[in-house]
C-alpha cells in the first residue's frame, strides 16, 4: 500500500512513495532521496543534527511527520544550501574556521545558523550563542563554531 | 587533495607483484569486497608495504590500523608522510581501519595515533625514501649523497626520474623495525609537518558529501532495529509477535536467548516494529541504590591491589609528632560516552565470510571478537572502519557490529542497524564510578612529608580492551569477561617528590555497568583527585598553588617546570594562596570569582599540560560558569597546529560538560537518563573562552593530544571554586544543588 508523496526538496520536485504518512520527513531525505546532510541524532528534537530548511525557517525533520508536508512547501537540505563550487558563507566560513571535528553536528550548525543570519544580520556573539543553544556538539567544536558563524555574517555583508 | 576512502568499490588488482589499489567513493554503493585479492595485502608491522604504495603516477596510498575518528588525524598522518617522502600532500591518500588492509596498530585510543601510529608510518616512509634514492642512484649513474627530491622526482646529474617510474606499483620488500627506527628528517627540514594545513575531510562535511558509516549503504540490505531488555539482567520470557503484524514491510523478528531484534524492507518500518513490538520480561534489580553509589564501589570486593606509587614510608611519616594530618574523599561519576549519532554497523554474511562495515575504533579487535561470537575461524572475517559521529574510547560501535552480524545472520541478508538515542545513552559501555581517599602530612615549616593515596576503581582483566559485546551476552553466544578497564590506574600516581608516597589502586572486583574507557580513562579521574588535593595542601601550607607545586617539582624535569611558568604568564596568574580573601568563608557577594590552577604529566612519561579556569560562582543558584580556560600544552613535535588547537578546545568543553553537568541516572534495574534532557551537556551559552599556548619542539618525539588536556579540567574547576568560595567541591559533576548544598554546609 506504497503511498505516493511529491515534494519540492533543494529547487526540484521529486516524487518518491511511502508506507506511513507518519513517517518524519527525515527518513524520506536520507532513505528515499539519498541525502547526507540531515542526519539522525535522537529522533526527539533535541540536538539538531537532522536540521532542514522548510520555507526558510530551521526545523529538526526527525519529528516533522510527512503529513504535514505538501508539495508547496520548499524544503533545503546542506546540499541545496550549496556545493563545493557555489558555498554559502556559512559553509565557506566552516572551512575557513576548521570549526568542527567529527562533523555530525555540523549539519545542524550550519541550517540553523544560515536561517538565524536572514534574519540577523549584524549579530553579537551572544546572538549567535542563543541562537544554537539548541544545537548539541559533542566534540566541542563550539568555539571555532562561533567564530565562523560571525564571520559568515561578515562575509554575507561584504557580498 | 588527500582523502580518508570509504571502502566503496575497491577493485583490487595485482600488477607486478604489488598491488595496485583503485577506489571510486561517493558515488555508488558499496559492492561486496574481493576477500581473496585482499588477503594478499601485507598487513604484518614489520614489511614497508603494509604501510604505504606507491602507482605507477606517483600517487602515495597510505594504511593505517588508526582511524580518524573526528579528530582530522589523516590529514596530519598524510603530512607526515608527505613530508617524509618529499612529494606533495595532495599526492597522498589514507586508507584506514581494514582489516585485510591496513595493520594492526593496535586501537585508536590513548592518543597514541601519531605518537605511535604516526611514528610507525613515518618510519615506513623513510625507509622507502631511501631505497628509492638506491634506485635512482644506479639507474641515473649518480651517487645517493648527490640525489635531491622534490615533489616526489629524484634529480641529480642533471637528469632526473620520478617515484612512479622508479617503483610505480611494484613492492618495497623491506623489513622496517621500529624499535630500531631508521634515520628519518631532521626537524630543520621539515616542509609540511608543524604547519596547519587545512583538513581533508571538511569540505565535504560541511557540503552534505561526506559518506559517515550511518549514510553507507551496500545492495539488497535491510534495516534492523534491537529491543532491548527493559531491566539490564532480565530474561525474555514471551514475545508476541503478531503485536507487529500490522508493520508493513517487516521481514523478520529475530530471537537468540534474551537478543531481540526486528528486520524489515525499510528503515521507518524497523523502527515502528520495534516500537511495538509487545515481549515479556523477567524482572530484574541488579544495580545498586544511585543515591548510595559511592558506598557501593566502596564495598565493592577488592580483587587486587596495585601499588603505584612507593617511596619511603608514609604512614611512619604521617604518625611523627608535630606532623598536621590533612585527609579528603573525592568522588567522580559514571558518564555515558553521548556520541551525536548514535552507534550504527553494517553486516553481510556470504559464502561463509562475515564482513563488518563499523565505525569501530578497534577493527581488528572486533574481527576477533566476532570471530569467537560466530564461531568462524578469523580470516573468514573482514572488519572495515566507515568514519562515524565523534568517538570519545569504545563505546556502542562495536555492540551495534555484533547487532547487524547477528540479524544478517538469521535473514541471509546484509543488515544495517541503526540504534536509537535510547539505545546509545542506555547500553553504551559507561565510564565507570571512581572513588578515592587521600591523607597526607605536613611538618611545621609547611612541607609535604607524606602522601598517601587508595583509589576504587575496576580491575584490568586478561581481556584488558575487549569489552564484551552486548549481542554476544544476551544470545548466549561466546562472549568475553564482563570487565576489562585496562589501564585506568594511569596518573594515580603523582609528579610530586614528596618524602615518603604510598599509593595504591584497589582493583574491584565488578562494577556497576558494562565499563569501558571514556576520553582520559582513568587518568581524569585520578588526576582530578590528585591534583585537588595538592591544592588543599598548598592552601593549608599557605603557600600559592603554582609556587607549590613547582617547589616538589622534580628540578630536572625542566619541561614541567616550563608548562607551569607558561600558564601563569598567560592566565596573569595573581600569585597568592587561596582562596581569594584570604578567609574560609570566601568573599562576600552572590557572584563570586576566582581562579584554580592544575598540572599533568600524562601518565608520567609523556605531554604535559598546566591549566588555569576561572570561574564565576553564584551563590543564590549554585551554577558555576567557567569564563576562561587557559593551557600550556608540550606534546613535543607538532604536526599540525590548528589540529592540536582543535583537540584542546574540544578537551576542555567536553570536559567542562563532563564535571559540571553530566552524570548517568539510573534505578535498580535499568539506566533511565536515555536522552538529551535527563543526560544534558554543555550548550553554546555555557561554553568558556579558551586561550592556550602551545609549546613546539620540532626536534623531539611527537606525543599524544587528544586526551591529556583533558585531565586537568575538573580539578582546575574546583581549585577555582575554592579560590572563589573557601570551599572543596569534591564529588563530580558540580550541579547546582549540589554546589548550593556544599555552601550551605560552610556557612
Amino acid at each position: 500500500m506504497a503511498i505516493s508523496k511529491t515534494l519540492n526538496v533543494n529547487s526540484a520536485q521529486v516524487a518518491t512513495t511511502v508506507d506511513d504518512l507518519e513517517m518524519p520527513l527525515l527518513y524520506v531525505l536520507r532513505d528515499n532521496l539519498g541525502l547526507h546532510g540531515p542526519r539522525f541524532g535522537c529522533g526527539l528534537a533535541q540536538c539538531g543534527s537532522c536540521t532542514v530548511h522548510i520555507d526558510g525557517k530551521a526545523v529538526q525533520s526527525c519529528v516533522i511527520p510527512l503529513s504535514s508536508i505538501t508539495e508547496n512547501n520548499k524544503i533545503v537540505t546542506l546540499e541545496g544550501l550549496g556545493t563545493a563550487d557555489n558555498l554559502h558563507p556559512v559553509q565557506r566560513a566552516f572551512i575557513d574556521e576548521q570549526a568542527l571535528q567529527c562533523g555530525y553536528c555540523t549539519n545542524g550548525m550550519i541550517m540553523e545558523a544560515a536561517a538565524f543570519l536572514a534574519a540577523n544580520r549584524k549579530p553579537s556573539e551572544a546572538d549567535i550563542k542563543k541562537a544554537l543553544a539548541g544545537n548539541l556538539c559533542r566534540c566541542g567544536s563550539h568555539a571555532r563554531v562561533v567564530k565562523a558563524v560571525q564571520r559568515a555574517a561578515d562575509l554575507a555583508q561584504a557580498r | 587533495m588527500s582523502r580518508n576512502f570509504i571502502p566503496s568499490r575497491r577493485d583490487l588488482l595485482k600488477s607486478g607483484g604489488a598491488l595496485v589499489v583503485s577506489f571510486s567513493f561517493f558515488g555508488r554503493p558499496a559492492e561486496t569486497l574481493a576477500q581473496a585479492a585482499a588477503a594478499a595485502k601485507p598487513v604484518a608491522l614489520t614489511a614497508v608495504d603494509t604501510f604505504l604504495a606507491i602507482d605507477a603516477a606517483g600517487l602515495v596510498t597510505v594504511y593505517s590500523g588508526k582511524v580518524d575518528l573526528g579528530t582530522g588525524v589523516c590529514t596530519a598522518l598524510a603530512q607526515i608522510v608527505a613530508d617524509e617522502l618529499d612529494v606533495p600532500f595532495n599526492r597522498v591518500e589514507i586508507v584506514q581501519g581494514d582489516t585485510a588492509l591496513t595493520p594492526d596498530q593496535g586501537p585508536t585510543f590513548g592518543s597514541l595515533s601519531i605518537q605511535v601510529g604516526g611514528v610507525q608510518i613515518r618510519n615506513a616512509a623513510a625507509l622507502a625514501r631511501s631505497a628509492l634514492l638506491d634506485l635512482a642512484a644506479a639507474q641515473l649513474g649518480v651517487k645517493p649523497e648527490d640525489l635531491t627530491v622534490s615533489a616526489g622526482t629524484i634529480s641529480g646529474g642533471g637528469k632526473t626520474v620520478s617515484y612512479g617510474d622508479l617503483i610505480g606499483g611494484k613492492a618495497f620488500s623491506l623489513t622496517v623495525d621500529h624499535t630500531k627506527p631508521p634515520k628519518t628528517k631532521d626537524a630543520k627540514d621539515f616542509k609540511i609537518v608543524g604547519t596547519s594545513v587545512p583538513r581533508v575531510d571538511i569540505p565535504d562535511k560541511v557540503t552534505g558529501k561526506f559518506t559517515y558509516m550511518h549514510d553507507f549503504r551496500v545492495p539488497g540490505m535491510l534495516h534492523g532495529r534491537v529491543i532491548r531488555p527493559p531491566a539490564i539482567g532480565a530474561t525474555l520470557q514471551s514475545v508476541d509477535q503478531s503485536s507487529i503484524n500490522g508493520v508493513v514491510g517487516v521481514v523478520k523478528l529475530v530471537r537468540e536467548g534474551n537478543f531481540l531484534g526486528v528486520v524489515a524492507e525499510n528503515e521507518w518500518a524497523a523502527i515502528k516494529a520495534a516500537q511495538q513490538l509487545k515481549a515479556t520480561w523477567s524482572s530484574w534489580e541488579g544495580l545498586p541504590e544511585q543515591d548510595k553509589l559511592m558506598e557501593h564501589v566502596r564495598s565493592t570486593k577488592v580483587a587486587k591491589d596495585d601499588v603505584t606509587g612507593n617511596v619511603g614510608n608514609a604512614a611512619e611519616a604521617m604518625s611523627k609528632d608535630g606532623v598536621k594530618k590533612i585527609a579528603a574523599t573525592y568522588d567522580f561519576t559514571i558518564h555515558t560516552h553521548g556520541s551525536i549519532g548514535p552507534s550504527c554497523a553494517i553486516a553481510e554474511f556470504k559464502d561463509g565470510q562475515l564482513t563488518s562495515w563499523s565505525a569501530s575504533q578497534a577493527t581488528h579487535n572486533l574481527r576477533k571478537q566476532l570471530a569467537k561470537m560466530f564461531g568462524l575461524p578469523l580470516e573468514s572475517v573482514r572488519c572495515i572502519y566507515v568514519e562515524g559521529s565523534g568517538c570519545y574510547g569504545r563505546n556502542g560501535h562495536e555492540d551495534a557490529a555484533a547487532d547487524a552480524a547477528l540479524l544478517a545472520k538469521a535473514v541471509g541478508r546484509p543488515v544495517r542497524v541503526q540504534w536509537s538515542r535510547a539505545d546509545e545513552h542506555g547500553w553504551d559501555p559507561k565510564g565507570p564510578p571512581t572513588l578515592i581517599d587521600l591523607r597526607a602530612g605536613l611538618d611545621a615549616s609547611g612541607t609535604v612529608t607524606a602522601w598517601d593515596s587508595e583509589f576504587f576503581m575496576p580491575q584490568q582483566t586478561p581481556n584488558m580492551f575487549l569489552v564484551p559485546l552486548v549481542a554476544a551476552t544476551l544470545s548466549g553466544l561466546p562472549a568475553d569477561e564482563t570487565v576489562a578497564p585496562g589501564n585506568v590506574h594511569q596518573n594515580s600516581n603523582i609528579p610530586y617528590k614528596f618524602a615518603n608516597i604510598n599509593i595504591v589502586c584497589h582493583r574491584l572486583e565488578t562494577t556497576p555497568f558494562r565499563p569501558s574507557w571514556i576520553r582520559t580513562p582513568g587518568r581524569m579521574q585520578n588526576t582530578y583527585a590528585n591534583e585537588c588535593f595538592v591544592d588543599e595542601l598548598a592552601a593549608a601550607a599557605g603557600a600559592d598553588p603554582i609556587d607549590f607545586r613547582l617547589k616538589y617539582l622534580d628540578p630536572n624535569d625542566k619541561r614541567g617546570i616550563e608548562v607551569l611558568n607558561r600558564v601563569a604568564a598567560l592566565a596573569k596568574w595573581d600569585k597568592r594562596p587561596s582562596p581569594k580573601n584570604g578567609q574560609k568563608s570566601g568573599q562576600s557577594g552572590d557572584v563570586l570569582t576566582g581562579r584554580g590552577v592544575s598540572y599533568c604529566k600524562y601518565e608520567l612519561v609523556r605531554t604535559y599540560i598546566a591549566a588555569v579556569a576561572e570561574v564565576e560562582v553564584t551563590r543564590s543558584t549554585g551554577d558555576i560558569h567557567v569564563t576562561r580556560f587557559y593551557v600550556a600544552h608540550d606534546c613535543g613535535q607538532i604536526v599540525n597546529p590548528d589540529g592540536i588547537r582543535n583537540q584542546i578546545e574540544g578537551n576542555v568543553i567536553q570536559t567542562v560538560s563532563r564535571t559540571l553537568k553530566e552524570e548517568l541516572k539510573f534505578n535498580r534495574s535499568t539506566v533511565t537518563s536515555l536522552d538529551w534532557k535527563s543526560y544534558p551537556i554543555l550548550t553554546f551559552p555555557e561554553v568558556p573562552e579558551i586561550v592556550m599556548d602551545l609549546i613546539d619542539r620540532p626536534a623531539e618525539k611527537p606525543w599524544g593530544v587528544g586526551e591529556p588536556s583533558a585531565a586537568v579540567v575538573p580539578s582546575a574547576i574546583s581549585n577555582a571554586v575554592f579560590d572563589a568560595t573557601g570551599v572543596r567541591l569534591r564529588s563530580v559533576p558540580y550541579t547546582p544543588d549540589k554546589v548550593k548544598k556544599v555552601l550551605r554546609g560552610a556557612a
